[in-house]
């Protein structure tokens, strides 16, 4: 179930604001499980947000974004109906993707 | 994509963003991962070792808005907000977020094309009570602003 | 031995009863940064998707579950539980009517789906926390209204206030020790009065949760599971009298309310 994301994308003025909230756990490979056991570091790394095909901005994350993660970005420009996209990738290969239209 | 704020961005930074930016709209699905992760920031262990693998010693400027909370609920989830005035400070085109006391300061970095506004709102963990650093670069320097926040233990329930 | 018993119980109803308004808005400015972005909104979809889902050696979904309202209806139904099940004849929380359905409609073996109810450290949510969340989103904005026609759902609540006020175990505590008076608080969480509508209302009416803390939406069959485990009580089982009694107790006096979750907490 992981790899999904919510987006909202609203114009506000000149300006679009995006913000996006990701599924996934975000584990720093520094907390054991129940057992004791170490669970592995499972992080998104990489993670961009564009608007049609340009980027509106990339994140480079470590493990210190928290679980289920949370991101507002605000860029100039953009029309109601435009896609906004946000793509990540994870430490394990994993990727996610969500897409939105501006209101 | 060239009349989008265009003002104050160097030809050569131009090409860069646009090379990058048909990089990754080339690849639908796919990372943008043309621009490089700054590793050795990410693995330093220390404030200072990330600054410096960062950059210069950051200046503080008040063209830097971070907001924090001064008490966070819990440390697992802190909100954050990074905004700088483009008037004050221009020409912005990283904001790196870093935890004094986690075991890898060095939270996110953004990086950020001419036309966004240079706002970010994240969560980020914090381990502990201490100082958070919002770190800007502006044509080569490093600008900061700090703000501490405490942790508390949680009780039952909520 | 005794003497220490004695003083470490004091020292935990003192730890209750730290005399404090609430949390005296100490958390405000966190949770207005926080904003409404609340990442329950993946379980709710998560258990819709469960709920459509073929499962078991009947490879049937759950749409022909009965909650209450008639097979598959799912809106506005979680406000009415805990209720009385003729088919079962007995009264079920949300939880152990799902069990229900899984067993009886899709085939399910019992053990495996009591098996883990609640998610451990380091996973990504149940099956059954899923199922619940989008249930309880369901009933979002509705009224809180447990059945209490059947005679079973009456004793129900007379049990579920016995258990409440019952004190047991090596601290000595009852739930009331934490949860019936008002503006107290464990560290800098306040804590409900449960015997009061407004208390009991407010908490019913905010499970299931996204706990923050641990990255994944708890639901209140989990909630009081901790809190026995917290009282240092035995395990309690989902689906069980004690649970569910202790349920109908606070559903019957949080009725009037409005459910408000998934909600969001520390």
């Amino acid at each position: 179930m992981a790899g999904r994301i919510k987006i909202r994308a609203q114009k506000k003025g000149d300006i679009t604001e995006v913000k996006a909230l990701m599924r996934h756990p975000m584990e720093t490979g520094m907390r054991k499980d129940q057992a004791g056991d170490a669970i592995p570091a499972h992080f998104i790394t990489e993670v961009s947000v564009f608007h049609g095909d340009q980027p509106v901005m990339q994140g480079h994350w470590g493990a210190a974004v928290s679980a289920n993660p949370f991101l507002g970005v605000r860029f100039a420009g953009g029309e109601a109906g435009d896609p906004v996209r946000v793509v990540w990738t994870d430490n394990q290969g994993g990727t996610g993707e969500g897409e939105t239209t501006i209101r | 994509m060239t009349t989008i704020h265009a003002k104050g961005i160097s030809r050569r930074g131009w090409l860069r963003w646009a090379m990058i930016l048909g990089a990754a709209a080339a690849l639908p699905g796919r990372v943008w991962a043309a621009v490089a992760r700054p590793e050795a920031a990410f693995g330093a262990t220390a404030l200072d070792e990330a600054l410096a693998a960062l950059g210069d010693t950051p200046q503080v400027h008040e063209g830097i808005q971070f907001t924090t909370p001064d008490i966070a609920e819990n440390g697992a989830v802190v909100p954050i907000r990074v905004e700088v005035d483009s008037e004050a400070l221009p020409n912005v085109r990283k904001v790196s977020v870093l935890v004094e006391m986690n075991p890898n300061p060095l939270a996110a970095s953004f990086d950020i094309p001419p036309g966004t506004e240079v706002y970010i709102e994240t969560r980020v963990k914090v381990a502990q009570t201490c100082t958070l650093y919002a770190v800007a670069e502006a044509d080569g320097q490093l600008y900061m602003q700090s703000r501490e926040t405490k942790v508390t233990l949680g009780g039952c329930g909520g | 031995m005794k003497r220490h018993h004695f003083g470490f119980t004091l020292f935990a109803v003192w730890l209750c009863s730290v005399p404090l308004a609430a949390d005296d808005g100490v958390f405000d400015q966190y949770r207005d940064l926080m904003g409404d972005d609340n990442p329950a909104v993946f379980v709710i979809d998560e258990g819709e998707e469960l709920w459509f889902a073929p499962q078991g050696p009947e490879s049937a979904t759950l749409e022909a579950c009965d909650l209450g309202l008639g097979p598959g209806v799912t809106a506005g139904a979680y406000v009415r539980f805990p209720r009385y099940f003729a088919d079962a004849d007995v009264v079920m929380d949300l939880e152990s009517r799902l069990v229900y359905c899984m067993t009886t409609i899709q085939g399910r073996d019992l053990d495996v789906v009591n098996a883990k109810p609640y998610s451990l450290r380091g996973d990504f949510g149940t099956e059954m926390e899923a199922l619940v969340t989008w249930l309880a989103a369901e009933s979002e904005g509705a009224t809180i209204a447990p059945e209490q026609t059947h005679a079973a759902e009456r004793a129900m609540y007379t049990l579920g206030e016995e258990i409440f006020f019952y004190r047991a175990g090596p601290h000595d505590f009852s739930c009331a020790t934490c949860h019936e008076q008002s503006d107290m608080r464990i560290r800098l969480q306040a804590l409900p009065d449960l015997t009061s509508h407004s208390g009991a209302a407010e908490a019913w009416g905010s499970w299931p949760a996204y706990r923050i803390s641990q990255g994944l939406v708890r639901t209140m069959g989990w909630r009081l599971r901790d809190c026995f485990r917290q009282q240092r009580w035995p395990e309690l089982q989902m689906g069980s009298e004690v649970s569910i009694a202790l349920q109908t107790y606070m559903a019957v006096n949080a009725a009037g309310g409005t459910m408000t979750a998934p909600g969001l907490k520390r």
